[in-house]
């Protein structure tokens, strides 16, 4: 079919997104992120002591994120515990979600941030990123700005918004771009790109993940604002 | 880093200047050496200014991916040596070297600079795995670009040993490993609002974000990580791509 994709959405698209904040009653804060079949959750529990104790800075507090897959999200089961993937990918979460927390008023202490994903369908860091941040905010971290995030790219010529499994692993070749937007000043704070496009396309990409976090905001503020306007 | 150092090297920036006298998209001055140890199937030593970096590629039989019965396999692994740095502790792989060694591998990988294809020994049994291995030998920033190359390098050099169906003879290389594409990475920093390439480690330890773009021969942008806790701006990203692009052509023509 010409001028749509695989799965009927215009080339600008993203999938269906729900919101649902405070899934982890224990927690400080936490969030559910569903974009497409990709599922994602996440728990803020902090500001708590650090330890040990060489790690604790003084002038402000330190956030640490551990972003992990469960071992049945995908169809070929993954071995639990951490991989060199998952580890990468928490550092980039914590790089992702820093530019937007402010924890100077909690020196020596950590806000630990726990994502996992349910399920997936490609895009799961950004999703994670989306959760990660609702928990913040549901936890009472002072914040700076949401943060939204999204993979862009291009499959088959076509640059393309949120893109799925099936088009990752387009067999043409795909270029995956996961894009995080501090919205209200249209700051970046997570970029990575597997693939191959020209300098053009990436600010095409990037045009077109600024406005798809829009839309992800626009769903964030509604679930935040479900909880706590009435509450 | 104390905020003497910091402001001072601030202030320079405002000036115009880096505080080792470079131009904001100047790269250091690179020295690529080959064959630094004989049994590795090829090997580099890159100097990036004082960054030094060695990478050995070994090629070993391995079975592939059930996913691609018929081609070769690619691991990239990083060691930051104690000794190239006071920062670096030995132990188990830190975050900084998984990061490192992944970031080698998206540029390889993506850019399908290896004919993997070209790897396969029996289909769905016995293919190559090309293992990549790079040790940090001195950091004064920018280990990535200086990893990315000298894996290229290695890569560039390495022959494909004897095997007779059972046994590797490694004393006997004949047909050079098939690299298809030249993919270089090229890092840029934002310290305030200034953009600069090449990161000294004092640059570093005071950036506000990073952007590695790796860069294929023809133009094309096939891996990138932003580092660091800040924040980049669409025009930044833009700008940076620029340089990068610019700066991939000078370090392509290193390589022999």
């Amino acid at each position: 079919m010409y001028g749509k994709r695989i799965d009927g959405r215009d080339f600008d698209e993203i999938r269906k997104i729900e919101a649902k904040i405070g899934i982890v009653k224990s927690a400080n804060g936490s969030a559910m992120f569903k974009i497409g079949d990709t599922i994602a959750i996440a728990a803020v529990r902090g500001p708590r002591d650090l330890y040990p104790k060489f790690m604790q800075n003084p002038k402000s507090g330190i956030l640490r994120c551990n972003y992990n897959m469960m071992s049945f999200s995908v169809d070929e089961r993954i071995r639990p515990g951490p991989s060199r993937r998952s580890r990468e990918i928490s550092l980039v979460t914590e790089n992702a979600l820093m530019p937007a927390v402010n924890l100077e008023e909690f020196p020596n202490a950590v806000v630990d941030v726990f994502v996992e994903i349910i399920q997936a369908d490609a895009g799961t860091r950004c999703a994670g990123i989306c959760a990660a941040s609702l928990a913040l905010a549901d936890a009472g971290i002072p914040m700076r700005d949401m943060v939204c995030a999204v993979s862009v790219g291009k499959v088959g010529g076509k640059i393309v918004a949120d893109i799925n499994k099936y088009e990752e692993d387009y067999e043409d070749g795909s270029t995956d771009m996961p894009v995080a937007f501090l919205p209200r000043r249209n700051e970046i704070s997570l970029l990575q790109l597997d693939g191959g496009i020209k300098k053009e396309e990436i600010i095409k990409a990037l045009e077109m993940a600024r406005k798809s976090c829009e839309k992800i905001l626009e769903v964030q503020r509604k679930a935040l604002m479900e909880k706590y306007q009435n509450g | 880093m104390d905020n003497v150092s910091k402001d001072y090297m601030i202030k320079l920036l405002e000036k115009g200047r880096r505080i080792d006298g470079r131009k904001f998209d100047e790269i250091r001055n690179i020295e690529i050496s080959y064959d630094v140890s004989k049994h590795a199937e090829g090997s580099a030593r890159v100097r990036v200014g004082d960054t030094e970096v060695l990478v050995g590629v070994k090629l070993e039989v391995g079975q592939p991916f059930p996913d691609k019965p018929n081609e070769g396999t690619i691991i990239v692994g990083a060691e930051m040596l104690p000794l190239s740095s006071p920062d670096f502790e030995s132990g188990p792989p830190s975050i900084d070297s998984i990061e490192l060694a992944r970031v080698v591998d998206r540029a390889i990988r993506e850019s399908k600079a290896i004919d993997l294809k070209k790897l396969c020994i029996t289909e769905g049994e016995k293919v190559w795995m090309v293992l990549i291995d790079i040790y940090t030998i001195n950091n004064q920033g920018n280990l990535q670009d200086a990893a990315a190359l000298a894996a290229l390098a290695a890569l560039k050099q390495a022959k494909i040993p004897e095997y007779d169906g059972k046994k590797v003879d490694y004393s006997k290389r004949n047909n050079k490993l098939p690299i298809v594409s030249l993919p270089v990475e090229c890092s840029v920093i934002k310290i305030k609002d200034n953009l600069l390439s090449d990161p000294n480690l004092d640059e570093e330890k005071i950036m506000d974000a990073k952007l590695t773009i790796g860069v294929t021969g023809d133009g094309e942008i096939c891996a990138m990580q932003k580092g660091g806790k800040g924040i980049l701006t669409i025009e930044d990203i833009s700008k940076m791509l620029d340089i990068s692009l610019k700066n991939s052509e000078k370090l392509r023509k290193l390589l022999k």
